[in-house]
Formats: structure tokens, C-alpha cells, sequence
């Protein structure tokens, strides 16, 4: 993962409170089967509308997202984060973010800076009244300065230390292995396990009977 | 020292404590992968040279994509299709069990895991889904994850994780007749907010918690994350040992009593402490629907559309201006009075035999109103033959309604049951964000009644407005089978 340590980037003001993955992505784009390529999938049902933020030119070219709180609830969808990045966004600054929508950002370098939603207010007045202004979003000050409105924004330590070192949570993790293996040594005998496989008796499907089609009983089934 | 359900759960899966801030290390006892969000998992592990740490803590089903229709043909959608072909040659490369279209074991995977008897109390489960939250309507903590925590746990069988704050969520006393767990969770939602659960695992307790069936259950714990929560959790009792006993993969003779044994200590000490608490009164509810396009946009069915100017709070204000607008209602509107297209029936929310039961009864001898399209989607294969067993699906066929078969369907409109554009749905699922259920597409959630008793009248409605025949019991739509199972069929879901 790429090392965050600060970024400058022209701001885009989101005024809408909730906005959910559905929003960030469509449930239609998620079929694909790479990581990259999202760009154009982000805020698809937006995207449509002229008036809509992307579309304008000012901010067309916009690295920092503003938005309302309560940003990336609903789907688990790591497609949100990855639409964000592919689209140019290092950062997005919310009062609130969903939990997962928060873990998922950590682990692809995209910077989830929670903001008080006032000083958020600040924030948009100045990227609406001049379109086109940089923030800077300092992860090692945790300040983000839009224009001369400096304030502080909350990260939790460690993501913050995975971002600025660049970290893989899987090659950290790794280095316990002997740790997980003893852990493992431990488990009850009677947890679940998946292999082998235990089935009901086998049952063969057939597709379900096309709707309106007369239904016709089986032997054993009184009418 | 005395400790809450979720603390001692997460107690006994820690691996490592973390320091300094840094985050516990848990083990994973299930990981449920499904096709959409477990490809690029596996191409990272394809590109580090990584195995599976733990296939046999590992099954995979699809569900996302599925049509409903035509399941013996080829996918028609060629990028689903791909998908779907993807995920079976995956779990074919790194030895992942598969329950692939065509298995009487294919389904939603939340409703997969419990029907195998997999999903038990006590686990740390998860999936890359956010309704992963489901199962811990069995006394496990659940939760859903992204693509990137799914390859952590396919190569590492743990996760590096903050602990959580914890909510204690009663709901005190007796449901009255006609509303249902779907009611009572759209009204917690509605009660502390899409946002309200955020950092927490929520515990559902008290009477009318501890009266609910296993099925019930899962549908409140489904809707955690609605919430804004990372998990909800319930505790185990007598309903979940019953549910459990038997399944293929549950525990057997010595190990189903120490399992049992073990089981019975999953629950919050009498002085325990919880971080907030939120107390129901579950004789104040009544049939809930959503107006908005958020879960937390709900109201009684008796209420009426609100009136933003009305709102104090700005940024809800606005939200419901462009909520009021985009399902195209009129403030001050009543609810019962909102006609609707489409009535959907299924989803990991409410898809499961119970709540096609509790429909089949209200259906049972009537036709459909005219200008609404019905869709029964059953949520695994295996309910939709316990359903056909039962005679369900010859309730819905003379319905009017169509009988498909098993995924996630409407839900999120990734196959193609799709709602077109301004069309309306009542719908049984768990979310009405703009174009959920297709580009466009305007949702009002319910619960599985309140969608009959819609199908039946054309608006949004529940059973009490149904000219049901005198001295009918409308307590007793709780999911009891209608007719002896065919014997033909030898099913437990």
C-alpha cells in the first residue's frame, strides 16, 4: 500500500447527510471481477444529473470529498472505496462514517477524516462560494486547512500508522503465525467445520415452475 | 469480572491482544464467501503465493447473481455469469465447499450457514456481506467485512480488530397480534437512527425477544447493520438448542452436551455493563413501514407521510424533502393510503419458511389485486422444497403470485428482478436507499403480513384491514406449518 502522509487536492462539498453504498455504487457494477476500473460507476445514479457536484468543472478534478454524516452505511461493498480511488479521491471527510465503510478505507490507503459536522459547514461555504479551492489533509498533524480554516480531524491510531507506513495487514498478521497455530491447537474438538461435508439426504432441484403454469399434484399430495 | 454477551464471546477468540492502541487479533470460527465480493480476495491470495489457512472453516454459495428463473439453463447476464463461474473455480483451485445453483443447499448465505446447523452460539462469524449480522441471532458475533478483510481471513483464518462498544437493546412485554420482528426492529431502526448503532454490537433481550422463534430472530439481528451497527446479538436458550439439534453439522452425542453445556454460559451477567441501553415496549407497536429512502425513514402503518417543515433538525429536514421527493409522495400523505407495483416476498430479511407460511396464510383463498405483480423469492433452495412440501407454493400460484427460485433477488437487484423506474414496492428486504431494488425504483419496507395483506388490497395496508373471516386468530400467523410435509420430501430448514 502507498505511504499517506499528506495530501493537497481540490475539495468537492457532497451537502447530503447518509449517503449509503448503494449511492457510492450501484449493486449492477459490482459483477466485475477485478480491483480497478470503478471511476465511472462512482455516484452512477448522480452522475446522470447535470447540476450534480462531479459535473461541474470545477470540481470535476476534486481529490477530497466533503460530505454530510453518516457517509458509506449499508453494503459491505469494498467496491465504494475502490470506485472512490479509481475516480481520483484520497480523502473523504464526514462527521460520521459507517463502521465497515471506515475499515474498508484503512485498507486501501483512501483517508476517512471524521470533521465535526460545524466545522464541515465552514468547509462547504468556502468550496461553494470559490469553486476549485485545495485542502490540505495533514495525517501526521491530523489538520485539514481549507483556505484559513485549519481544523482538526480524527483518525484512530492505528490506521493512522498503517496509512503513514504504507502497512499490509496480512504480512503483519503472518508474523503470529505461531501464535494462531496455538490458538488453534486449543479450539474444542466440537466447533463446526465445513470439510467434510455433512448433507441432508440428496435432493435433485429442478427449476421452480414457471409462474401461471397449472399446477400438477403429485400422487402422494391431496388436492 | 462480570461481562456482556459480546465480551465474552470476543474474549474467547482472542489470539493476541493488541497494544498501544493497536487492535486485538481474533480467530475466525466460519467464513461465509459469496461470488461479489470474494474474487479479488482470491486473486490476492493468487498473487502472494498464499492457501487457504482453513478451507474446512470455509463454504462458499451464490446468491448475489442468481436468476430466479431458468436455473437449468446457461446465466443469460454473461458478467454474472462470469462471476458466479469465477467464484466455483476458485473454491475448485484453493479445495473451498461450494453450494452451487442446482444444490438443495444454494441459497442466501445467511441463510445457508444456519440451515447446516454451521451458524452455532458462541462463534465469531463472518462474511463479506453486511447482513452477516444475521447470525447472531444465535449467540454469535457476526459481522460483516470487505473484500480486503475476506482475503486476511481466507490466508490467515483472523482479523485485527478495535473492540466495540456494547448496546443493550430491551423490548419489554407482548407483541400485540399482526405486527411482527420485522416491526419491532423497523422501529428500533426508526427509534435511534441509521447512525445510532455505530461502534456498537447491539444484544436484543427481554420478553419479547426471548418468545421469538430462531427465524424471527434473524430477521431483527439482519437489521443491526441498518442501524449502523457492526453486529447484534441475542442470546442462546431452549428455541435455539431445538432449532439447532439435528442439523447436519450440529454437534452429536457427548459433544452436543459439552457444546449445550458451554452454550448455556453465553449470556450478559445479570451485572454486566452495557455502554448505552435503549428499552421497547413491545405492546406499543404496531405494523411498520418506511416512507423514506433510508431504513430510519419509518413510521406506524397508521401514521401519514411527514411534513419536512416539521423537522427541526436541518440536515434531516433536507433529507426528507429529497426522500418525500424521490418516492414521490406528498407530505401529510397517510401511509395506507400509498398505492403500490410490486409487492416483493423474500431476502435474507424475511425469506425464510416461517415468513412464507405466515403469508400463505393470509393468501390462502384469494386472488391478488389486479394492478400488483407478486414475487415469492424462497431464500435457499431447501426452503423453497420444505415450502413445495407444505403446498406453499400452489397458496402463491393460485395467488396470482410468481414462485421462483432461491437468492437474493429484488433485494438489491442485481439479477434481473429488478424494479424499472418510479416503480413502487412493499418489500420484505432490508433496505429502501434510491435504487436499491433497480435504477429508480421507490421501496417501502414491511414486514411479511403487512406485504400480504398490500398484495391483497393494492396499498400499503396490514391484516387488520383485511375483511378476515369472523373469529379468525390473527395471533396465530406465526409460521406453523399449513399441511403435513409430503412425505416425498424429506427437508428441515
Amino acid at each position: 500500500m502507498e505511504k499517506f502522509t499528506q495530501h493537497t487536492g481540490v475539495g468537492v462539498p457532497l451537502r447530503r447527510s447518509n449517503v449509503d453504498t448503494d449511492q457510492i455504487i450501484p449493486a449492477v457494477y459490482l459483477k466485475r471481477v477485478t480491483r480497478t476500473g470503478f471511476e465511472d460507476a462512482l455516484f452512477a445514479a448522480w452522475r446522470g444529473d447535470p447540476a450534480f457536484v462531479l459535473n461541474q468543472d470545477a470540481y470535476r478534478a476534486g481529490s477530497v470529498l466533503v460530505a454530510g454524516p453518516d457517509f458509506g452505511t449499508g453494503s459491505s461493498r469494498e467496491h465504494a472505496v475502490w470506485a472512490l480511488k479509481d475516480y481520483g479521491f484520497r480523502v473523504v471527510i464526514s462527521a460520521r462514517f459507517a463502521d465497515i465503510f471506515r475499515g474498508n478505507s484503512g485498507k486501501q490507503g483512501l483517508l476517512a477524516a471524521q470533521v465535526a459536522q460545524e466545522d464541515i459547514e465552514l468547509i462547504w461555504k468556502i468550496l461553494e462560494t470559490r469553486p476549485g479551492t485545495e485542502i490540505t489533509v495533514d495525517l501526521d498533524a491530523r489538520t485539514v486547512t481549507c483556505d484559513d480554516v485549519v481544523v482538526r480531524f480524527h483518525v484512530d491510531d492505528y490506521t493512522r500508522w498503517r496509512l503513514m507506513e504504507g502497512l499490509d495487514d496480512i504480512g503483519l498478521t503472518l508474523e503470529h503465525e505461531a501464535e494462531i497455530a496455538q490458538f488453534e491447537a486449543r479450539r474444542e474438538p466440537w466447533r463446526p467445520r465445513t470439510l467434510p461435508a455433512k448433507h441432508l439426504p440428496k435432493v435433485e432441484i429442478a427449476a421452480a415452475r414457471p409462474a401461471g403454469t397449472p399446477l400438477e399434484l403429485g400422487p402422494t399430495r391431496s388436492a | 469480572m462480570a461481562g456482556t454477551l459480546a465480551e465474552k464471546v470476543w474474549d474467547a477468540h482472542v489470539v493476541r491482544r493488541g497494544t498501544d492502541g493497536a487492535p486485538d487479533l481474533l480467530y475466525i470460527d466460519l467464513h461465509l464467501v459469496h461470488e461479489v465480493t470474494s474474487p479479488q480476495a482470491f486473486e490476492g491470495l493468487r498473487l502472494a503465493g498464499r492457501p487457504v489457512r482453513r478451507p474446512d472453516l470455509t463454504i462458499a454459495t451464490e446468491d448475489h447473481n442468481t436468476p430466479t428463473l431458468d436455473i437449468d439453463r446457461p446465466i443469460a447476464d454473461t458478467t454474472s455469469r462470469t462471476q458466479i463461474e469465477t467464484l466455483r473455480s476458485n473454491a475448485a483451485e484453493f479445495g473451498v465447499r461450494i453450494h452451487s445453483l442446482g444444490d438443495a443447499d444454494q441459497g442466501i448465505v445467511h441463510q445457508v450457514g444456519p440451515q447446516l446447523g454451521l451458524t452455532q452460539p458462541g462463534l465469531t462469524v463472518v462474511c463479506g456481506d453486511s447482513h452477516t449480522s444475521t447470525h447472531g441471532a444465535f449467540g454469535a458475533l457476526a459481522f460483516g467485512i470487505g473484500t480486503s478483510e475476506v482475503e486476511h481471513v481466507l490466508a490467515t483464518q483472523t482479523l485485527p480488530l478495535a473492540p466495540f462498544k456494547t448496546m443493550a437493546i430491551t423490548v419489554d412485554g407482548e407483541l400485540p397480534p399482526g405486527a411482527t420482528s420485522k416491526d419491532i426492529i423497523l422501529a428500533i431502526i426508526a427509534k435511534i437512527g441509521t447512525g445510532g448503532g455505530q461502534g456498537y454490537v447491539l444484544e436484543y433481550r427481554g420478553e419479547a425477544i426471548r418468545s421469538l422463534s430462531m427465524e424471527a430472530r434473524m430477521t431483527i439481528c439482519n437489521m443491526s447493520i441498518e442501524a449502523g451497527a457492526r453486529a447484534g446479538m441475542i442470546a442462546p436458550d431452549e428455541t435455539t438448542f431445538a432449532y439447532l439439534q439435528g442439523r447436519p453439522h450440529a454437534p452429536e452425542g457427548a459433544d452436543w452436551d459439552a457444546a449445550v453445556e458451554y452454550w448455556r454460559t453465553l449470556r450478559s451477567d445479570d451485572d454486566a455493563q452495557f455502554d448505552a441501553e435503549v428499552v421497547l415496549e413491545a405492546a406499543d407497536l404496531e405494523p411498520f413501514v418506511t416512507w423514506g429512502t433510508n431504513p430510519g425513514q419509518g413510521l406506524p402503518l397508521s401514521g401519514s407521510v411527514p411534513r419536512p417543515e416539521e423537522i427541526a433538525d436541518e440536515n434531516e429536514r433536507v433529507a426528507a424533502e429529497r426522500a418525500i421527493e424521490y418516492m414521490g409522495l406528498v407530505p401529510g400523505q397517510p401511509l395506507r393510503s400509498i398505492p403500490v407495483d410490486t409487492v416483493f416476498i423474500g431476502s435474507c430479511t424475511n425469506g425464510r419458511i416461517e415468513d412464507l407460511r405466515s403469508v400463505a396464510k393470509v393468501l390462502q383463498g384469494r386472488r391478488k389485486h389486479d394492478d400488483v405483480r407478486v414475487l415469492v423469492v424462497p431464500a435457499s433452495a431447501r426452503v423453497r422444497l420444505q415450502a413445495e412440501a407444505e403446498g406453499l407454493d400452489r397458496i402463491f400460484l393460485d395467488f396470482g403470485a410468481e414462485w421462483r427460485n432461491a437468492g437474493c433477488s429484488m433485494c438489491l437487484g442485481m439479477n434481473p428482478d429488478q424494479l424499472t423506474p418510479g416503480e413502487r414496492a412493499a418489500s420484505t428486504s432490508n433496505r429502501n436507499f434510491e435504487g436499491r431494488q433497480g435504477k429508480g425504483g421507490r421501496t417501502h419496507l414491511v414486514s411479511p403480513l403487512v406485504a400480504a395483506a398490500t398484495a391483497i388490497r393494492g396499498t400499503l395496508s396490514s391484516l387488520s384491514d383485511l375483511d378476515l373471516p369472523e373469529g379468525t386468530d390473527i395471533s396465530s400467523f406465526d409460521g406453523t406449518p399449513l399441511a403435513p410435509l409430503d412425505p416425498r420430501v424429506l427437508v428441515q430448514v
